[in-house]
């Protein structure tokens, strides 16, 4: 494993997954919805990349592409090196040993009728990690002390647990197989505020603790995700408009939606929002099955100039790992 | 400014199979004309179910079991929840916005009969001059051709269009008082912003006053004047944006600002967060609430009931035994 050390985990090369839309008694397909449209990225080992944007961006769709749990349309996901987009079903069971998905609802994500113990225990028994009973139990008894669960708690069913700690249990599963790589998918949009920094804690705490975990951290809350990841890309209407070190997101945006995004979200403190700059976007966004022309945020884009139209701007190197899509900076 | 509404230790509980739940347990707070206040809390706080009270919006098995509620001079709560009274101030005078726009509008009416319904109910306007007024209240909340879209049913409207569709209807019988329940939360970023733009203007030009009630702090430090932070049912600490952003003085509102990442954090700022659960409400004991969470706890915590708000700086109140300065 050590030569791999600093290789990329994931690359994804211009990935488009379209659903087509089908109409009538022959299911004729009418159009597509271009979920997600030429994305390109990559994560790199114990690296966290942030994909955020609003509903609708497509960037679920990535993350299950990612999974294998939808074929793309066109692209390439190479995952350790290998294009995961042409594995047939029984080889991509293998290599989802090593992957694993956090889900946003952990009240849904849980099957009600089986205990937290056989939650947690099930990707083992279904990628054969374990030989014996007695390993199964030690297994599933360390991983409930890692996520900072009580390993008596076992035998419980979910509705027993609240819901900072069923999302707890989700983490535990996710790190059965002991992974590479974790998609989470908005694994806090639905706890309370207070127990949202517990699950963000946690999720570092084992990034730190683990080597080689990489985070695919998809989320709409911009905070939270500039918090977690090292990088951050900014995602509209299926593709990547800005990519940028966590960092330099908040101090020099570059894209004007993601300038936009940024000042929609306020800063708990009267004394900084005193002096923020605000834009608020005329609108809303346009359907995936009908984009616009050229840039798809031109019709909303207080930058926006005729040629915006023409062409979809490529994402450009401005330097130091800072990507944009826009022609006009 | 004028005080346009008092609570004064309002108090509503359910009774459950398993116990009393006093959802809402003594709070009291004003309001003052055209201002913008924010009521603050995790989900099961009382902040919700505080503003249904004050509209007699609770039903069985839930009661309001006491307290006032001085609107204009009268106490609200004195009125039948049905009568004559109560309907005039309901919707009218007090408006609301609910945070669901998906299921807060009736599915199978139009937008139109929605809004016009208000206006002939309480402001006994003719079909025409309601329709009219209608139109205008849509084009005022920005939603465009609103001359082709008030037959449109509210799933022809997006969920920020609806939203807006909620805005007007609230501003419809020019209120005294809008209260907003959480009214962007299920909506995108940048659709959020845009709505909360808008109801900071209609609250200016419509000099209303308005009750936001949300759990997001960033919201009311943009928008509110002053806050209330709610915890378990009461009030733990009040004051202006200022002293509670500037100077937090209660252990839960100091932890709440710690255990949420900011867009500004420098790189490698670790969240602080409030360890163990919000506490279940069923047969609550007298102590404060936050004690088996709390950092700066005292022996004198456990022994004596729930402590009073009392201020520490002019209109800066906290519910709390503990010399938090320090820390």
């Amino acid at each position: 494993m050590n030569q791999k050390r600093d290789d990329d985990i994931l690359d994804i090369q211009d990935l488009k997954m379209y659903f087509p839309v089908t109409r009538g008694l022959l299911r004729r397909k009418v159009a597509d919805v271009k979920a997600v449209d030429g994305v390109n990225f990559k994560l790199k080992r114990d690296e966290t990349l942030g994909l955020v944007g609003e509903s609708g961006c497509g960037k679920t769709t990535v993350g299950r592409c990612v999974l294998g749990l939808y074929r793309p349309t066109e692209g390439k996901i190479l995952f350790e090196g290998e294009d995961i987009t042409t594995f047939p079903e029984k080889k991509l069971r293998e290599v989802r040993s090593n992957m694993a998905l956090i889900f946003q609802d952990p009240y849904s994500s849980l099957d009600p009728r089986q205990s937290a113990g056989s939650i947690v225990g099930e990707p083992l028994k279904i990628h054969q990690m374990v030989l014996t009973k007695g390993e199964y139990r030690d297994r599933v008894e360390q991983l409930f002390h890692v996520v900072g669960l009580d390993p008596s708690m076992t035998d419980r069913f979910p509705h027993e647990f609240s819901g900072g700690q069923r999302q707890r249990i989700g983490v535990a599963r996710a790190l059965a197989c002991d992974p590479d790589l974790i998609v989470c998918d908005e694994p806090i949009s639905a706890l309370d505020v207070s127990i949202q920094a517990q699950i963000i804690n946690l999720l570092e705490e084992l990034q730190d603790r683990t080597q080689g975990l990489s985070y695919l951290f998809i989320a709409h809350d911009l905070s939270v995700v500039r918090h977690i990841s090292d990088r951050v890309a900014v995602m509209y209407l299926g593709r990547i408009v800005e990519i940028c070190k966590s960092r330099v997101l908040y101090e020099n945006p570059l894209h004007p939606y993601t300038r936009a995004l940024l000042s929609a979200i306020p800063i708990p403190d009267p004394f900084v929002e005193e002096t923020r700059e605000r834009i608020i976007l005329k609108g809303e966004v346009p359907s995936p099955l009908n984009p616009p022309p050229g840039c798809s945020f031109h019709p909303r884009c207080f930058m926006a100039i005729p040629e915006c139209s023409q062409a979809v701007p490529p994402l450009r190197d401005i330097g130091d790992g800072h990507e944009v899509a826009c022609i006009r900076v | 400014m004028a005080e346009l509404l008092k609570v004064d230790n309002l108090v509503t509980q359910f009774k459950t199979e398993s116990g009393l739940v006093k959802a809402v347990d003594g709070i009291s707070y004003y309001l003052d004309e055209q201002e913008i206040i924010g009521l603050v809390g995790e989900s099961g706080c009382g902040k919700s179910v505080s503003q249904l009270s004050i509209m007699q919006l609770i039903s069985a098995p839930g009661e309001i079991a006491g307290g006032e509620v001085t609107f204009e001079g009268q106490d609200l709560l004195n009125f039948r929840a049905n009568g004559p009274e109560m309907r005039s101030v309901r919707g009218a005078k007090i408006a609301m916005i609910f945070q669901e726009p998906m299921t807060s509008l009736n599915p199978v009416l139009t937008i139109g009969q929605q809004l016009t319904e208000m206006l002939q109910l309480h402001m006994k306007m003719n079909d025409d001059a309601a329709r009219k007024r209608a139109i205008e209240l849509m084009n005022i909340v920005g939603i465009s051709s609103a001359e082709n879209r008030i037959d449109d049913y509210p799933h022809h409207f997006s969920g920020g269009m609806r939203q807006r569709v909620m805005i007007a209807m609230a501003l419809s019988c020019n209120p005294r008082i809008i209260i907003a329940d959480e009214p962007t939360t299920s909506l995108d970023v940048t659709t959020q912003a845009q709505l909360l733009e808008l109801m900071k203007d209609m609250v200016q030009r419509f000099r209303t006053s308005l009750v936001i009630v949300t759990h997001n702090l960033g919201v009311v430090a943009r928008y509110a004047q002053r806050i209330y932070i709610m915890y378990a049912g009461r009030i733990v600490e009040s004051g202006t944006i200022k002293d509670i952003f500037g100077k937090p003085r209660h252990p839960y509102t100091i932890g709440l600002l710690k255990c949420i990442p900011r867009l500004d954090e420098e790189e490698g700022t670790k969240l602080v967060p409030i360890e163990g659960l919000p506490p279940n409400l069923i047969n609550m004991p007298p102590t404060c609430a936050f004690l088996p969470r709390c950092s700066y706890r005292l022996d004198k915590c456990a022994r004596e009931p729930w402590p009073p708000l009392t201020p520490v700086n002019g209109n800066h109140f906290i519910s709390c035994y503990a010399d938090t300065k320090e820390k």
